[in-house]
């Protein structure tokens, strides 16, 4: 089946079987592999992007899905070679240690930032319901979205 | 894990999607809505549709009306819809349940029909969708009809809904004063889902004593269901929080509560009775903060404390 939508504001047609999800599509057919496959199960988070503006898994969703919608990767925060202010952040707090839930956790305090600029931590762990970290245990993670939101409010 | 091939289908109205499913060989062709809990069980191959039947992006099927006698929500409305609409204000159970289904990038995905229609023996909206008595409203090749909730589910993972059928929307009688629903439930921590579920829904009279309860259980039973003899209890009692907990603790005999790994069948009865009687609670203070107007007094025990705890 053809499909065509915005991946990180850029448009692209594709011809895909129906079964291909969505984070094939874009690791193996966009080599966009930022996004990354955790559990494969739909727990973990590691394969979150934004369809449409809304925060998404992308293992249990198919390409076809996606077919006229944007998607938005974590390849499309920031322009090549620069950070966004949550991946800065993320570096400062020692917010990741092997990385591998990073483009997923970082995704989702997009989302959030996008719908709340001063997230208490409550709010911020509510967010992250819907992603594991094995190796953090999470309070950088939650400090590092804090100042990152912070700065974003302050225009720093 | 990769799916095992079908065919994808995006029909462009309800019509063609009823004929899109009868077309295909009996029991090949699947609705997909959010795909929440059909693309998992696809990526298993615990499910292996031939045909799959796109339907989330139908006009129609998806947003909340209220009017007079009714709350209506459309099959396709999300988790994450339903916990934030300001149609729901005068039902914050919507809120609490959404609350707590899945995680935040399953509920902007996931929708009450889908959840519905799947008929998982611990998903949460079974017990709200029971306790509200909500009515499904579906469409078929014999046109619609309606079906109480209590005559939805017929088993594990099997409702009601017939070959060629699509659940368009959730019907739930409008709001009445004196009236307050909660939803209470202990989880799994590894998958999430509940090993309990309740949800209440109370009515009040003038004098504040219970005129109606009805209560939908999850997660107990292979197919959820209506407490409705604690429900036939509970009519006439001034709901303290001592004499819920009593009501509470002399059982619900409609349990037939099953034994697996995650919990034996007493420890599920035991925690049965106690979000009965939470779900009962914060029902019962939602009924109280409803009441319209002045000179209404709250209800207080024998011995003159308020009677539900804070
Ligand atoms: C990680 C994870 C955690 C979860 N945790 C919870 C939880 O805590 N509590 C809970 O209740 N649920 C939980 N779920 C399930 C979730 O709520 C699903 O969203 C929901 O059960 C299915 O809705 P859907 O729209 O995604 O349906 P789909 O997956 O698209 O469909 C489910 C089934 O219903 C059928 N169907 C769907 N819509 C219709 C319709 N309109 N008419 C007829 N048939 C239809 C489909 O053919 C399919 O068989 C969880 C899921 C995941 C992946
Ligand atoms: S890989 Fe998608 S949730 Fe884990
Ligand atoms: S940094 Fe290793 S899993 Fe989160």
């Amino acid at each position: 089946m053809k499909i065509s939508l915005h991946v990180n504001s850029r448009p692209v047609e594709a011809e895909v079987e129906p079964r291909l999800l969505l984070v094939h599509f874009l690791r193996e057919r966009l080599r966009l592999t930022g996004t990354h496959i955790g559990c494969d199960t739909s727990q973990c988070g590691a394969c979150t992007v934004h369809l449409d503006g809304c925060a998404v898994k992308s293992c249990t969703l198919l390409a076809v899905q996606a077919d006229g919608c944007e998607v938005i990767t974590i390849e499309g925060l920031a322009p090549e070679g620069t950070l966004h202010p949550l991946q800065a952040a993320f570096q400062e707090h020692h917010a990741l240690q092997c990385g591998f839930c990073t483009p997923g956790i970082v995704m989702v305090a997009h989302g959030l930032l996008g719908r709340d600029s001063a997230p208490g931590e409550a709010e911020i762990r509510a967010a992250l319901e819907g992603n594991r970290c094995r190796c953090t245990g999470y309070q950088n993670i939650v400090d590092a979205i804090r100042c990152a939101c912070e700065r974003v409010r302050e225009g720093t | 894990m990769i799916p095992a091939a079908f065919e994808y289908l995006r029909p462009r109205s309800l019509e063609e999607a009823v004929a899109c499913l009868l077309q295909r060989e009996p029991g090949t062709a699947a609705i997909l809505a959010g795909g929440m809990s059909l693309i998992p069980a696809m990526k298993l191959r615990l499910a292996r549709p031939a045909t799959l039947v796109d339907i989330v992006r139908l006009r129609g099927l998806a947003g909340i009306v209220r009017s007079a006698e009714h709350l209506r929500i459309g099959a396709l409305t999300t988790h994450a819809a339903l916990g934030g609409a300001p149609e729901l204000a005068r039902y914050p159970v919507f809120a609490e349940t959404a609350g707590v289904v899945a995680d935040p990038q399953i509920r902007h995905r996931g929708t009450l029909g889908g959840s519905l229609a799947y008929a998982h023996p611990a998903a949460d909206w079974p017990a709200v969708f029971l306790a509200l008595q909500g009515e499904a409203q579906l469409f078929g090749p014999q046109g619609r009809r309606s079906v109480p909730a209590e005559d939805f589910f017929t088993g594990i993972f099997e409702t009601t809904i017939g070959a060629g059928e699509i659940l368009t929307e959730i019907r739930f009688p409008s709001v009445r004063e004196r009236s307050g629903a909660a939803y209470s439930r202990m989880c799994l921590q590894a998958s999430g889902m509940a090993l309990v579920g309740v949800a209440a829904q109370i009515m009040l009279d003038a004098e504040g004593r219970i005129d109606h309860a009805s209560i939908g259980v999850t997660g107990v039973n292979a197919v959820p269901f209506r407490a409705r003899s604690l429900e036939m209890r509970l009519r006439g009692v001034l709901p303290a929080a001592a004499a819920l907990r009593d009501l509470c603790a002399t059982g619900i005999p409609e349990a037939e509560p099953l034994s697996d790994p995650h919990a034996a069948a007493d420890y599920r009865l035991q925690m049965l009775r106690i979000h009965a009687e939470r779900a009962l609670g914060r029902a019962f203070e939602r009924a109280r903060a409803a009441v319209p107007g002045l000179g209404y007094s709250a209800p207080v025990t024998r011995d003159g404390e308020p009677v539900v705890r804070p």
